[in-house]
């Protein structure tokens, strides 16, 4: 089996989890689900950071990965961040 | 220390495990905040894994980079305004797809450079590149929609979808010449009019649909990082965009269901308006037959109330009125008056809008109730109170089959034995449909302010009432 076949396999596999899980989520919580998938979705820093940081990388490709890490460590930093403090803000009656 | 691709690949698959774990946390308010440290443990870790492998050798620009998205991140995260929730979303979502766009383009160059490209890998990348781009503008827009910078009112022309789909097509068809070709003209080409496209496609979209826009913006940018994972061989971008992608998908769908209307009527509908009408809110009221009513009135019915029931809509956020709300709730439950907030899910301008508004203010979540749970309760309820909501509680969404909002669930506020309104003049909702419960006997009108009233309501509570 071919490395992008498995890769596919991969994907199909996590679609399933994705939908049993999220549809779990209760709706108060929506707001905050977006913005946790939102951080969680700054993992395409993993991409940035290989592009960035590969020794031969030229200017041109060295500068875009520069950009890209910049983007997605706003994301991933701010993302959980703004999550946390959304959901320190949700509380039961005291 | 460096980390062979096996050890690597163990720590990738912790992190999603923990991924799943964030997402899993998010079914109950009382796990969540452990289930957004799993989603912190699980990036930490693919970061470390990833720094510490063997592909990463040159850390300088790295850091650099890393260092001033952190610090943005971290200020914009501590300082943003919860009612501004919706456009900070808009704007990290444009992050990711502009990322995902470099990622794949800056993969392109430097394959190019060490002769291993292949058709699959192109590929792959013009996916990513496409997706990345249209999550890109697309979010932009949505930003400016939401910022007020560009005006929500959905903008059409002829041929719109006609110009969207053959944008579409010559956007594939370059996708295929790169990708059997490599030739870089048609990359260029395709990211253009992938950026293109994500506008063109948002524009018809008006604001009362941002909800759905929202998420499916959330989606996009979980498909841009699975197909970022497919150009890079990494599971472990795959099985996070799967997930975020199916979240975004899931919640759109749960925004139509909420309109009864189909994911198609949203993205190519342009439904609603966004004008600013300024009449004279009481002459037209009067001429329509609607009642109007003072704040004396709605706490004369309010103090000595066993239940009353807020309905908020996005003119609550508007009007910032949350915590005037929480201030009139805690004085009607020292008068023994039971309080609950009921909230559609399409109310406000994200999923879940409201109840992050309300949870600011320090009203707790088990007084807020959603559609289902609460609807049953209006008809025991006296006083239902709607602060800026209206389509979500107009009866001609179940009574008039011509009605463009029909077969829409609503709240069934008119239910409650007095109905009063905060509004601030006669125009409709963003539906631009008429609100029939206005005409009903138990519906009063309180024009103003939202919150000039909700707080003309405490003075007149913390005065003894009446």
């Amino acid at each position: 089996m071919s490395e992008s076949l498995t890769a596919l396999y991969v994907f199909v596999l996590a679609c399933f989890i994705g939908y049993y899980v999220v549809w779990g989520v209760t709706p108060s919580l929506h707001t905050p689900l977006v913005a946790l998938t939102n951080a969680i979705s700054g993992i395409v820093l993993v991409g940035a950071l290989l592009v960035t940081g590969l020794d031969e990388a030229g200017w041109l490709a060295s500068g875009m990965g520069f950009i890209a890490v910049l983007l997605a460590s706003i994301n991933v930093f701010g993302g959980f961040l703004v999550t946390h403090r959304m959901l320190s803000m949700f509380k039961k009656k005291k | 220390m460096e980390l062979t691709m096996n050890q690597q690949g163990a720590a990738y698959l912790i992190s999603a495990v923990l991924f799943i774990f964030a997402l899993k946390g998010l079914t109950h308010p009382a796990t969540a905040r452990r289930g957004n440290l799993f989603g912190m443990l699980g990036m930490a870790i693919a970061l470390a894994a990833t720094l510490l492998g063997t592909e990463v050798q040159d850390y300088l620009l790295i850091i650099m980079a890393g260092s001033i998205g952190a610090v943005i991140g971290i200020v914009v995260a501590l300082r943003i305004q919860m009612t501004a929730m919706p456009q900070l979303v808009a704007a990290l979502h444009s992050f990711v797809g502009m990322a995902a766009v470099l990622v794949a383009i800056g993969t392109f160059i430097n394959r190019a450079q060490a002769g291993t490209l292949n058709a699959l890998l192109m590929g792959e990348l013009s996916a990513g590149v496409v997706i990345g781009a249209i999550t890109f503008t697309g979010s932009v827009i949505a930003f400016a929609k939401l910022q007020g910078i560009m005006s929500g009112a959905p903008i059409k022309f002829k041929g719109q979808h006609l110009l969207n789909a053959a944008i579409a097509a010559v956007t594939v068809l370059l996708a295929v010449e790169f990708a059997l070709t490599g030739d870089v003209w048609a990359l260029i080409l395709m990211t253009l009019l992938a950026f293109a496209l994500g506008g063109t496609l948002i524009i018809p979209i008006g604001g009362a649909d941002m909800p759905v826009i929202i998420s499916m913006l959330n989606s996009y940018s979980g498909w841009a990082a699975a197909a970022t994972g497919f150009t890079l061989h990494n599971d472990l971008l795959i099985i996070v965009g799967a997930l975020v992608g199916f979240s975004g998908a899931i919640l759109s769908y749960i925004m139509c269901r909420a309109m009864n209307r189909s994911i198609i009527n949203v993205v190519f509908g342009g439904f609603g308006t966004d004008s600013s009408g300024g009449d004279s809110a009481g002459a037209v009221a009067a001429e329509k037959g609607v009642k109007s009513a003072s704040v004396e009135d709605a706490v004369y019915w309010m103090e000595d109330a066993n239940k009353v029931i807020i309905v908020p809509g996005y003119g609550m956020a508007v009007a910032q009125a949350q915590h005037a709300l929480k201030e009139m709730m805690e004085l009607l439950e020292a008068r023994d008056v039971e309080v609950k907030f009921a909230i559609h899910p399409v109310a406000g301008r994200m999923p879940g809008h409201m109840n992050v508004l309300l949870a600011e203010a320090d009203i707790p979540y088990d007084h807020v109730l959603e559609m289902d749970e609460i609807n049953p309760e209006f008809q025991g309820a006296d006083v239902a109170l709607v602060v800026g909501a209206n389509d979500v509680v107009n009866p001609a969404a179940k009574e008039d089959a011509s009605s463009p909002i029909y077969g829409m669930p609503i709240l069934e506020a008119g239910k409650a034995n007095q109905v009063y309104f905060l509004k601030r003049s006669m125009r409709p909702g963003y539906s631009g449909v008429d609100n029939l419960l206005f005409y009903q006997d138990n519906t009063s009108l309180i024009f103003g302010d939202a919150k000039d009233t909700i707080e003309g309501i405490v003075g007149a509570l913390k005065g003894g009432g009446h």
